[in-house]
């Protein structure tokens, strides 16, 4: 089976609007999470998220690619032109039938689907964009990048909730991996931090109204991020040929279903997909160095996951660094599992692991070395990425240093 | 039986919805019923509050996460008296 690199990197979430910022952010552990700025807050219970700031877009794109762009496709086709300039990969003719890409989003243009509802519902208007459903359509991010760089083979979106991300990259592992491709642009986006977005949250009674504190003992539930990651996802021959940038290797991945509850996570779902991605990459337990948990505060899923690390590693597990930057960069829902490759492929490449901030007290329940509040330095050969999603879809990546 | 007799329309109101979402029949329900007893799972219970919120028209500070110190949702006494307050 063939080898899978990493050549290029990119990203527009909460932390900053590229990598070399969100890096620095993770190091720094400096979160993102703060006042909401939106219309009609004052109708709002849950007043707090990680809002990507500071974005003009009208500065990336023309005015007809604005029309055609809701923010979720703004995030990723931007984090795929800081990725394919990383990477320094051209789309040759040759080249183009066999590049393709994989997105992951839960909601798709959910800012549009927002906007259009308030014309037709609240302000009584009698006609929406006319562009309403090209920026809507949950696939459209991964079309507007195949425009962009003239990737014509395998090409469309994910949908797994918090795991879609995971499933994106997932795939496009496997496709190059089994030689249905030797390029693909993967990673995925989520633009649902928009007043129909949050009440949509809030009604669950999952959210957190004063930030995200992944396995502390005072957690109250998750925060809502948005934007998106995309990375180069390469056939090592092709990539080394080309002496592109190595950033790190894709080792393993696995998806399990919990088939069990709507809401609830699964222990034994979360077991089994970290279990099977080890085995994926030729490994053992005990070769990860450092997890990126899918920690998203909430009581139920940080007791769940730690119990579920605790089995699969057995004692080796207090050995291991485990953070989850969502307490940072918000959850970012579809694109969570994108903007989390970015801890790991920092972790593999600079030796620094970013914390899990605002970490007050021990939960027994989470006892893991979670790197409360401050990065930490260590060689880390193996990171995994967890993605548990509602509805029981579990994916895990594993990557190893280049 | 003196419970029966002594139902507030806020606790009756009460009972209707819990019954309903707890798929019990409602003459079982009294004052005292702590909703502990009668295996309201997760989703059952964003459904409750949910319903109570429409009935009498609050915003009830519930977040599952926490339980909700601030909102005592342990018997159907104590959550009438939360409802008579925030109404108050």
């Amino acid at each position: 089976m063939r080898r899978v690199a990493i050549t290029g990197a990119g990203t527009v979430n909460a932390l900053g609007h590229d990598v070399v910022s969100t890096y620095a952010a993770l190091a720094a552990g400096q979160g993102g999470i703060g006042p909401l700025d939106m219309p009609d807050l004052d109708r709002l219970a849950i007043k707090i998220g990680a809002q990507v700031r500071g974005w003009d877009a009208s500065a990336q794109f023309s005015a007809r690619e604005m029309s055609l762009l809701d923010p979720f496709a703004q995030f990723a086709v931007a984090a795929a032109r800081q990725a394919m300039a990383q990477s320094g990969l051209i789309v040759t003719d040759d080249l183009a039938n066999r590049a393709g890409v994989i997105l992951g989003t839960a909601g798709g243009g959910l800012s549009t689907t927002n906007d259009s509802y308030r014309a037709v519902y609240a302000e009584g208007k009698n006609r929406v964009a006319p562009f309403t459903v090209p920026r809507l359509m949950a696939s459209a991010g991964a079309s507007h990048i195949s425009m962009a760089f003239n990737l014509r083979g395998p090409s469309f979106t994910t949908a797994s909730a918090c795991a879609s991300s995971n499933h994106a990259m997932g795939l496009a592992f496997q496709m190059l991996r089994g030689g249905a491709a030797d390029v693909i642009l993967a990673g995925g986006s989520e633009a649902m931090l928009n007043f129909g977005g949050l009440k949509a949250w809030e009604a669950l009674r999952v959210m957190s109204p004063d930030g995200c504190r992944p396995f502390c003992a005072s957690r109250a539930g998750m925060v809502q991020g948005e934007g998106g990651a995309v990375f180069v996802f390469e056939d090592m021959i092709h990539a080394r040929a080309r002496g592109a940038p190595i950033l790190a290797e894709v080792l393993g991945f696995a998806m399990t279903s919990d088939a069990s509850d709507i809401v609830m996570p699964s222990q034994e779902g979360a077991e089994r997909a970290m279990q099977m991605a080890i085995q994926d990459a030729g490994l053992l337990p005990q070769d990860v160095d450092y997890i990126n948990a899918h920690g998203t505060g909430t009581a139920a899923n940080d007791r769940i996951e730690t119990a579920a690390i605790r089995r699969v590693f057995g004692k080796y597990a207090d050995e291991l660094a485990i953070s989850s930057t969502k307490s940072m960069h918000g959850h970012l829902i579809g694109g969570a599992g994108a903007v989390e490759l970015l801890p790991c492929l920092m972790a593999l490449d600079q030796g620094i692991i970013a914390p899990t901030i605002g970490y007050q007290t021990a939960d027994p329940d989470c006892d893991l070395n979670v790197i409360p509040n401050i990065a930490t330095r260590r060689s880390v050969r193996v990171a995994m990425s967890n993605a548990f999603a509602f509805g029981g879809m579990n994916a895990v990546l594993i990557l190893g240093r280049a | 039986m003196t419970d029966v007799i002594t139902l507030s329309k806020t606790e009756s109101q009460i009972i209707g919805i819990i019954a309903a979402q707890a798929m019990i029949d409602a003459g079982t329900l009294s004052a005292q019923t702590k909703l502990a007893d009668l295996a309201l799972d997760s989703l059952m219970m964003v459904e409750v509050v949910f319903g109570l919120e429409e009935a009498f028209d609050i915003a009830i500070p519930f977040n599952a996460n926490t339980n909700s110190p601030e909102f005592d949702l342990t018997s159907i006494f104590s959550i009438a008296a939360a409802i008579d307050a925030l109404r108050a």
